[in-house]
């Protein structure tokens, strides 16, 4: 008998990873004799920083290699969607902060849920490896399943939970099934791999098969119709400051793996998936906008609207060309500001037992609160795409993306759905705006310190991005793989 | 010789997880999954992949089974809802959409089964039986699938902190009221 040999590993490019991993096991740990939950919160989101300080201190540096055996690489790729998660991660706890001691659910174990979740995503950021991914995304789904049912006491967050769970499991199987099919057809679970002997070689059946079910396992992660009856009732039901973390992160974590396993693994493959993401991106926009449309509850119609982005950022996509990558990441880091700050302002307003969250209720919140009406509009303009707000950028670009990959009609079925869509994000302005406040309105707590950093920082991401998109289309340039 | 066992321990699979979607008994069901595990880990065996088998039966018929006995028992959950056999234009369409999608990945299967590439890789029948297949499961997890192997340990803290979570829910509940 041999011994084995370990071979070089370079666990220096997955060191943000491991520092994520590392402050959830603290917390853990130091869970067991703080009673105070909020330090935990705080540490967490040092721990977040700090993992973002050293990928971003590490771009350039000797990172680049592929670790592990060449299952994973920190790219400029995985490096940019390291920053969405880890942005996503911080602001989530913010709002987490807040929103958690208000409801009275304020645990330790979320935190490290959360920040297990998060080094799932980045575990598929970094993912060149279908067994990395596999792993990744579990280890961020079944964190996700136990925060959305974490509120026990209420039956639409326990259905939330079980729910996302069933569907979640499904969807699991769907992808490991792909991943079987691939593996039996190619011999290997490497993306690039993979990619040599797809390209090499006659087109074989059985990987087509496996893409389609690889497909339709990752249109349910990112909620893409037909794949998506379960998201309205899940973000609906988890608490607010799940649903901010999960409605970004979770389909950020998908989109990251679909787009690097789409165009490194099944460049051969190009022309058919190309039409099949195009199909569900079609679907996804205009189901999500006109579902959106008939919602009488503010959280359920933002859940809705997350599917319609999920579908326009199908459409970056669906162009299969560096710059719709491009176009892609420079849309869901702009999508994390705005969506996770219009969440944040409905976790403000949220009191118990889901009273709060209801078109008619936000009627008269400008004279109430000023400030929040003025950053919820902020966000909900950003959403539609009102210029010179940073959500106009993200779509401009990937609907010029759309346009220079010859998907002419899909850049037009995207736009027409933008413009469904300001019906309903306006609808919440008027009603803050225009609208006098019921007499037996809920009154509005005040927020937390915690809250308002998350909802300022958001703020500022939105206008500053849009004001000045330069620099983080320069940032995005360097995020993009071979 | 060995493609009758392989179509004895498939057949037997296949029959023993039609039996269990369709028993309203869910023990009976717990039972007729063992004995689909158990014939997989058959298929297994012919695949030349010993240990697989052995860690199935261990891990799959020996403990999950076991574990989902003993929920239906503590549940008291032996008789669930009586599901409807008739065929609704619903479950008409579910049982179609099935058959066809059955139909084209076995045509895919067979079509890659019967084309002529060539078997790649360096784990042989001859390797096998030289270093014994425990050997080549180990070293693999410990080279090329290092880092999916480690976080596979996160993601099972994730479980057990999800079940505490969960189900400890009762017990902060005393805690925090001081009892």
């Amino acid at each position: 008998m041999t011994a084995i040999e370990i071979p070089a590993l370079n666990f220096a490019a997955l060191l943000p990873l491991f520092i994520v991993v590392g402050t959830g096991l603290l917390v853990v740990v130091l869970d067991l004799f703080i009673a105070d939950k909020k330090s935990l919160g705080w540490l967490s989101l040092f721990g977040v920083i700090l993992a973002a300080i050293v990928g971003n201190m590490q771009q350039g540096g000797a990172g680049f290699d592929p670790a592990f055996q060449n299952v994973s690489l920190l790219d400029g790729y995985a490096n940019f969607f390291n920053i969405i998660f880890l942005s996503t991660a911080a602001l989530s706890i913010l709002v987490a902060l807040g929103y958690l001691g208000r409801v009275g659910l304020h645990r330790g174990e979320y935190y490290a849920l959360l920040l297990f979740a998060t080094s799932g995503m980045m575990a598929m950021g970094m993912a060149t490896d279908l067994m990395v991914v596999f792993i990744g995304l579990e280890t961020m789904s079944i964190a996700l399943y136990v925060m959305s049912a974490l509120n026990r006491h209420s039956r639409p967050s326990g259905e939330a939970g079980i729910k996302y769970f069933l569907m979640g499991s499904f969807a699991s199987a769907f992808l490991l099934y792909g991943m079987a099919l691939t593996y039996g057809a190619t011999g290997s679970t490497n993306f690039s791999d993979i990619g040599s002997v797809l390209t090499a070689g006659t087109v074989a059946p059985m990987a087509m098969l496996g893409l389609g079910l690889l497909l339709v396992g990752f249109a349910f992660k990112v909620a893409a119709v037909p794949f998506q009856w379960w998201t309205p009732d899940v973000y609906h039901g988890a608490p607010t400051a799940v649903t901010t973390f999960m409605s970004v992160g979770a389909k950020a974590a998908g989109f990251a793996t679909l787009m690097r396993l789409l165009m490194v693994s099944f460049p051969a493959f190009a022309v058919d998936w190309q039409l099949a993401i195009a199909v569900l991106a079609v679907l996804t926009m205009t189901l999500g906008n006109v579902a959106a449309l008939a919602q009488k509850d503010v959280k359920r119609m933002l859940a809705y609207s997350s599917i319609a982005h999920a579908g326009y950022i199908l459409v970056g996509v669906a162009a299969a060309t560096t710059e719709g990558i491009k176009s892609v990441l420079f849309y869901l880091l702009i999508y994390a500001f705005m969506n996770i700050g219009a969440f944040a302002v409905v976790g403000v307003l949220e009191q118990k037992e889901a009273i709060g969250t209801k078109l008619t209720e936000y009627a008269g919140l400008a004279r109430k609160n000023p400030w929040l009406a003025m950053v919820m509009a902020l966000f909900l303009f950003s959403l539609t795409g009102f210029p010179p707000l940073a959500g106009f950028w993200g779509k401009l670009y990937i609907f010029r993306a759309a346009v220079n990959a010859d998907l002419t009609w899909l850049a037009v079925v995207a736009v027409i759905n933008s413009g469904v869509a300001a019906f309903y994000y306006l609808s919440v302005i008027v009603q803050m705006y225009m609208k006098p406040a019921a007499d037996d309105a809920p009154e509005i707590l005040p927020s937390t310190p915690a809250t308002r950093i998350a909802l300022a920082v958001a703020g500022l991401a939105v206008v500053l991005i849009g004001i000045l998109p330069a620099s983080l289309v320069d940032m995005v340039a360097k995020g993009v793989f071979g | 010789m060995e493609i009758y066992l392989f179509f004895l321990f498939g057949g037997i699979a296949v029959v023993g997880a039609l039996a269990m979607v369709f028993n309203k008994n869910a023990v009976h069901s717990a039972l007729f999954l063992l004995l689909t595990l158990v014939m997989i880990a058959g298929l297994y065996v012919l695949l030349n992949a010993q240990f697989i088998a052995v860690a199935q039966i261990m891990v799959y018929a020996g403990a999950i089974v076991v574990l989902i006995l003993f929920v239906v028992m503590l549940l008291g959950a032996e008789l669930g809802e009586s599901i409807p056999r008739w065929l609704t234009l619903r479950n008409s369409v579910m049982v179609l959409l099935a058959l066809v999608f059955l139909t084209v990945s076995g045509t895919a299967v067979y079509d890659w089964l019967y084309s002529t590439q060539p078997i790649t890789g360096t784990v042989t029948d001859e390797v096998i039986a030289r270093q014994g297949s425990v050997q080549l499961v180990g070293e693999s997890l410990f080279t090329q699938f290092l880092l999916p192997f480690e976080l596979a340990s996160i993601l099972l803290l994730v479980g057990i902190i999800g079940v505490v979570v969960l189900g400890g829910w009762r017990l902060v509940q005393h805690r925090q009221r001081g009892e």
